[in-house]
């Protein structure tokens, strides 16, 4: 454990710290049967295992999506990371923040977005939850404390900051859930983020899904030091969780969203997970910057649906025909997802210009491109749909 | 009606609003216990407290995300840089995230914020500290810009840029904070996209924003002596841009200079000319002639730095140029 990490221990105040708690899981006075699955009921066992297996058909069924053109531009897949989606999202309240960069369709999901509209925003329609003007990398619902989707890595680090802020400012009891991918620790953003959250002592915990590699570049080989040590210098509790083990996660993230919620200040969380997948769509599995059995050995052996499938098998919670009863019904929900979005419609033309301003001022013009504005109101040029120059359109 | 100094109308504006509306707050560097590196937030701190009044470490990229973050939850952030020039740390928060984020978001996520501070040059502050930075803002859909001449515009723009649901930068001058004028008592706002004829005349109109307005009435002024009756039009808000105001003086004077203290590739000029042949190409006498800075980093040394900055004599010759003089 890196210096770092253990002096953020320490700081904790209640007794153990999360990370102090994880090793504890091995305690030999809890009885097995608990120990092992977290203490968690049947039915809440089964609920995960579904979510995550909704997670992984969701993210397949995308995949052939956009094999056949039904979906564009850049899609980045979280297969392989299910068990952080579910393990950390799904402890939250329902009004609680979530902020992500890219690889950001399951997360969605976990905090209420529906798959038809994760989907629909995929396939560019109207349907999608960003109106078909986001895409795969800006899903957002706020209604459900969805707050995206953010394309520049790191960008979303600050914004996250300042969601916790503004609860905060209100006096609120909600924390925001901020995630990173591993390679955006290395840009300044974060580290300006994270002192200002120290600072202010916001209520908010950075989550890096450490999955080892930026695009095609290993951690190791752009970081100077572990990924523990990235929150020591601001005085921020670091703590390592296996992002594979959902039970580990869930319970993990339940007992530390609520010491955030009392007033711990910031935290960070180091997610140990891996991408099966390439960085994007166009990239390959394995190959270039990984071997083939290097991905081999992680889908084998630390996949999260499998390793919580085994565990409810082996403890005699789970039968082979409720897991294929489970699988169903997450694949019948994928495959209404893509039916639902393929039958949405494309946005409607005229809307172009909806949504650059929320406010068009009564004088003036807003847009400049000598064009028609839809119509309406959004023309921006304040002087409604029969105004004779609007829009550079005069003459 | 006062006479203010145009940083005691920006601080009487930020009061105004901030005395309204509890979600408005004021974050950057040295704007509490140092009262503004400008001395702009004077006394706000006293008044509202270190919830409201924020002294943020000096990390532009960083608390311009965390305003930009706020904003996205319904607060009303005045986001301070100590000059535009630090605020090119921050452009991926206001061009990727604050002017995208409403449109990507499919109209869910407004983001109410203003970013103040000054631009352009003062004096011989050399080529880091004097780039006027209107283009980077304006150039890019979903972001609004205003550029107060005098402490009245100042005081009613900055308090319409707070309360507009758009993000909003409002770009002062480091060498009009000292500047004197009479200012409204009391609520005072004035609309975005209301250009402001600063001085009517017939012969040639001086089209400009922000401090060089000053410089544009110099020019009116020594033209006048040589009974050239020049229209000085301030367009106080580049976007929304008021088109109206700008064909109205083309049409009675059919001949115009563009005048701006940035660079003039992609400037805000260009873009002026670029309406003026759309759509008032007929009215025109002369091409529109721009003034604008040397196409060079602003240089230390005095004398260089007068020969870069666009200045009166420019502006006459300018004028003269397009009246075939």
């Amino acid at each position: 454990m890196a210096q770092g990490t253990r002096t953020a221990t320490e700081r904790m105040t209640d007794g153990a710290g999360p990370g102090e708690n994880r090793s504890g899981a091995a305690d030999g006075s809890e009885p097995a049967a608990s120990r092992g699955l977290g203490g968690f009921t049947r039915e809440e066992l089964h609920a995960l295992l579904a979510d995550m297996l909704l997670y992984r058909r969701f993210e397949e069924k995308a995949e052939e999506a956009y094999a056949i053109g039904k979906i564009g531009g850049f899609c980045h897949l979280h297969i392989g990371q299910e068990g952080l989606a579910a393990g950390s999202i799904k402890p939250l309240r329902d009004d609680d923040l979530v902020i992500t960069a890219y690889r950001e369709h399951t997360q969605a999901i976990a905090k209420g977005i529906s798959p038809g509209a994760a989907m629909a925003e995929l396939y560019g329609r109207v349907d999608g939850c960003s109106g078909g003007r986001g895409g795969s990398m800006h899903l957002f619902d706020t209604t459900v404390g969805f707050w995206g989707g953010h394309g520049i890595v790191g960008g979303q680090i600050p914004l996250g900051a300042g969601l916790a802020w503004a609860i905060k400012y209100r006096g609120g009891d909600q924390i925001c859930l901020c995630f990173m991918g591993d390679a955006a620790v290395n840009q300044g953003a974060f580290l300006e983020a994270l002192n200002m959250s120290a600072i202010w002592h916001l209520p908010v915990i950075y989550v890096v899904e450490n999955n080892g590699y930026g695009m095609g570049t290993a951690f190791s080989r752009v970081s100077a030091t572990e990924m523990e040590a990235r929150s020591g210098a601001y005085g921020i509790p670091a703590n390592t969780v296996n992002g594979q083990d959902v039970v580990e996660t869930y319970r993990f993230f339940e007992e530390l969203a609520e010491q955030v919620r009392a007033g711990a200040g910031p935290q960070f969380v180091n997610a140990v997970t891996y991408r099966f997948r390439g960085h994007s769509m166009s990239d390959p599995v394995s190959g270039t910057y990984r071997s083939k059995e290097e991905v081999d050995s992680h889908v084998e052996a630390q996949d999260p649906i499998k390793i919580l499938r085994d565990r409810l098998m082996d403890a005699g919670l789970l039968t082979q025909e409720e897991l294929e009863a489970l699988d169903a019904e997450a694949r019948a929900l994928s495959d209404e997802a893509a039916d639902f979005a393929d039958a949405s419609p494309l946005p409607d033309p005229s809307t172009l210009y909806d949504h650059v301003y929320a406010e068009i001022n009564q004088h003036g013009r807003l847009f400049l491109d000598g064009r028609e504005h839809g119509s309406g109101d959004t023309r921006g040029d304040g002087r409604g749909a029969s105004g004779g120059a609007a829009g550079g359109t005069h003459g | 009606m006062a006479e203010l100094t145009y940083r005691e109308a920006l601080n009487a504006a930020m009061c105004q609003e901030m005395d309204r509306d509890d979600s408005v707050f004021l974050m950057g560097e040295e704007v509490a216990e140092y009262d503004g590196a400008y001395k702009v937030s004077r006394g706000m701190l006293e008044r509202y407290g270190d919830r409201r009044v924020v002294d943020s470490p000096i990390s532009e990229l960083g608390f311009t995300g965390l305003c930009v973050g706020a904003a996205m939850a319904g607060l009303r952030p005045i986001c301070e840089f100590m000059t535009f020039n630090f605020s090119i740390l921050a452009l991926d928060q206001v061009i990727n995230s604050a002017a995208k984020m409403l449109y990507m978001t499919n109209g869910q996520v407004p983001v109410p914020i203003v970013f103040r501070g000054p631009t352009g040059a003062a004096l011989q502050l050399s080529a880091q500290h004097s780039q006027a930075c209107e283009t980077y803002y304006v150039h890019a859909p979903g972001v609004k810009l205003v550029t107060p001449a005098t402490p009245a515009d100042a005081k009613g723009l900055l308090a319409a840029a707070i309360r507009d649901d758009d993000p909003v930068a409002v770009m002062e001058g480091e060498l009009l904070y000292n500047v004197r004028g009479e200012v409204p008592d009391g609520e005072y706002v004035i609309p975005l996209g209301v250009a402001d004829r600063k001085r009517s005349g017939d012969d040639v109109s001086i089209v400009t924003h922000g401090k060089m307005v000053h410089v544009a009435l110099q020019a009116a002024t020594a033209l006048a002596r040589e009974e050239i009756e020049a229209d000085v039009l301030d367009l106080r808000s580049i976007r929304p841009l008021d088109v109206d105001a700008i064909l109205e003086s083309v049409a009675r004077t059919n001949r115009v200079v563009y005048l701006e203290e940035g660079w003039p590739f992609a400037g805000v000029g260009a873009q002026i000319v670029s309406l003026i042949q759309d759509e008032a190409f007929d009215d025109l006498d002369a091409p529109v002639v721009r003034v604008t800075q040397a196409d060079v980093p602003m240089p230390y040394a005095k004398n260089l730095e007068q020969l870069a900055k666009p200045g009166v004599k420019a502006v006459v010759d300018a004028c003269k140029r397009v009246l075939y003089l």
